[in-house]
């Protein structure tokens, strides 16, 4: 299973193409170097389904567009996948370039919840443009299972 | 994105620039994508500096003005005969132009230049200080730099600079009874003076010496770049403007431009107004020849800086924990970070071979070869991977890189020592 949540558009797309993705997220964790360019079916949007289906979530970054070379905070916006928003979670943040095979230039964390199921990032931050993964790990009442966002820059 | 255009466009592309003559008026050379590249790379986007909230004397001119004396005291060294400026050279973009630094002895490292780094949240090439103070004060009591040390600094400072110091950053302290020679440094001899001296006199000259890195980077943090031909080659062609002989392109540097942002991939790391994205990458360079120890990079410049007692969140900040977010988030271990190095601003760069770390490249020529073939790193992983450049299209990033040359930004006397300007 790509570790990657698809959209029902994606779902309807070929093996090979799903194969592409999941093999450029494993080279993001691998460090190899496999891609000169990012798959052109990529979901960019930022609600996303939780890779078990226990959480939806929505990347709230500051501002419309997401600066390079800047630190920035985001906020992060748990619910359930029934809409209840998770306020008592757990959550790691990784993420990286899978075709450049590197990691986030910079180790962020969610340093508090907000409450109404957001949580602040702090340390966020991308070097270079192109296609980046951000992948949260959430730890909470419903279980554990990751988000994935594709985010370009 | 501008690198993922297609080999077959971009081979076209250069061809028709190849065949272009090097004044006419703007064309649909560039995509729009291509053109938002060209901006974000022009000196017009770099933005104003952002104040450093770690040093509250930054910008403060009478701090800028000590810092410059400082800068070139050779007074502030172990044998007299060594300030920033042995290295820091501002007739040669403020480094030494040999493949390693020499002092009181020769350092395991290339001369970084000061321009445009108040911009950047890591110094050295492995990241070891997160400020230009801080950077400062590395050299000053390095055993083969300045080969100085805490106690003596801050005599001399009470000596030759009590008035000037004391108008910026307040009294000195007392230093009747503070050893000639005390500080952490690598001579026991002084290391045991320093031991000996009671923590709050240890304190008091911690703090001065931190002070001398305030003044020095209040200095540096003044110097910048002039626009290059390359900066006025985006304006005019942003502004669809007919280029003159002052911001025009030869066929050969428009290629070079083209496969700098586009097939060579060489705008990926060096973005940006300062052609950095401030970050640490493991590009295979190979190890040097002349230094035989084992240099780990950013691996040990990470934990460095985490540890450093003139960093962010030290007590000689003037900073708030918050204000300091690049080292609260810093990556301090794994894999990437070995053997991995600062990606330097290519403004300049053809004025200052030697490249790389420790100087490894003699040319501008070898170093766009090195990226060509993407060599296996020495240990770690490189990033690269190899190119397939044809000799023309190397020599094309080769001319490209030459139009990024620019004399030095500064206030009036700031580019040189203070005598010689009249200060």
């Amino acid at each position: 299973m790509s570790v990657i949540q698809n959209t029902p558009k994606m779902l309807s797309r070929s093996v090979v193409s799903r194969a592409i993705v999941a093999a450029a997220i494993v080279s993001l964790f691998t460090g190899c170097m496999l891609f000169a360019r990012a798959p052109e079916d990529l979901d960019y949007s930022r609600t996303r389904r939780s890779e078990g289906g226990l959480y939806r979530a929505t990347i709230l970054p500051q501002g419309d567009s997401i600066p390079q070379g800047r630190l920035q905070r985001w906020t992060l916006h748990l619910e359930t996948a029934g809409g209840t928003p998770v306020d008592s979670a757990t959550v790691s943040v990784d993420g990286g370039m899978p075709q450049h095979g590197h990691g986030l230039p910079t180790k962020p964390r969610v340093t508090r919840a907000l409450g109404n199921g957001d949580h602040l990032v702090e340390g966020m931050k991308f070097n270079m443009g192109g296609w980046w993964v951000v992948k949260f790990r959430v730890n909470a009442t419903p279980g554990s299972d990751s988000l994935v966002f594709n985010v370009k820059l | 994105m501008a690198r993922f255009v297609s080999l077959g466009l971009v081979a076209a592309t250069v061809i028709s620039a190849a065949a272009a003559p090097a004044l006419k008026l703007v064309g649909p050379r560039w995509s729009a994508a291509q053109r938002e590249t060209l901006r974000s790379l022009s000196l017009g986007s770099l933005g104003s500096l952002a104040a450093d909230p770690s040093n509250r004397y930054a910008d403060d001119t009478s701090a800028a003005r000590l810092g410059q004396e400082l800068f070139f005291d050779t007074r502030l060294s172990g044998n007299g005969k060594v300030s920033c400026a042995t290295c820091h050279m501002p007739a040669r973009d403020f480094q030494d132009g040999t493949p390693l630094a020499h002092g009181v002895g020769t350092t395991n490292r290339r001369t970084m230049p000061i321009a445009g780094t108040a911009h950047s949240p890591w110094m050295f090439w492995d990241g070891r200080a997160d400020s230009q103070w801080a950077q400062a004060l590395g050299p000053l009591e390095s055993a083969l730099e300045h080969g100085g040390d805490r106690t003596q600094y801050a005599h001399i400072i009470a000596a030759h600079y009590r008035d000037e110091y004391e108008a910026v950053f307040g009294r000195l302290p007392m230093l009747r009874g503070t050893p000639a020679h005390a500080g952490p440094v690598a001579d026991s001899a002084r290391a045991a003076a320093w031991r000996r001296m009671p923590a709050s006199g240890q304190d008091d000259i911690s703090r001065v010496y931190a002070n001398i890195g305030k003044a020095i980077a209040a200095f540096e943090r003044r110097i910048g770049y002039t626009p290059s031909r390359f900066d006025r080659y985006v304006e005019a062609e942003l502004a669809g403007r007919a280029h003159t002989p002052t911001d025009a392109f030869s066929p050969e540097e428009e290629a070079g431009l083209r496969l700098f942002i586009g097939k060579a991939n060489c705008s990926t790391c060096h973005n940006g107004a300062l052609f950095t994205d401030n970050h640490f990458h493991n590009t295979g360079v190979p190890a040097s020849t002349l230094v035989a120890a084992v240099d780990s990079g950013r691996a040990v410049g990470a934990r460095q800086v985490v540890a450093s007692e003139f960093s962010c969140t030290s007590r000689y900040s003037d900073a708030k924990p918050e204000d300091c977010d690049e080292l609260r988030f810093a990556v301090t271990e794994g894999d990437e970070l070995l053997r991995a190095y600062k990606t330097p601003s290519l403004r300049g760069v053809a004025e200052r071979a030697p490249y790389m770390h420790a100087g490894q490249l003699a040319t501008l020529a070898d170093v766009v070869t090195h990226y060509d073939r993407a060599t296996a790193a020495p240990f770690g992983h490189s990033e690269l991977k190899p190119l397939h450049l044809s000799d023309a299209e190397r020599r094309q990033i080769e001319a490209f890189l030459r139009t990024l040359s620019s004399p030095l930004a500064a206030p009036a006397g700031f580019l040189g020592p203070p005598n010689a300007t009249g200060q």
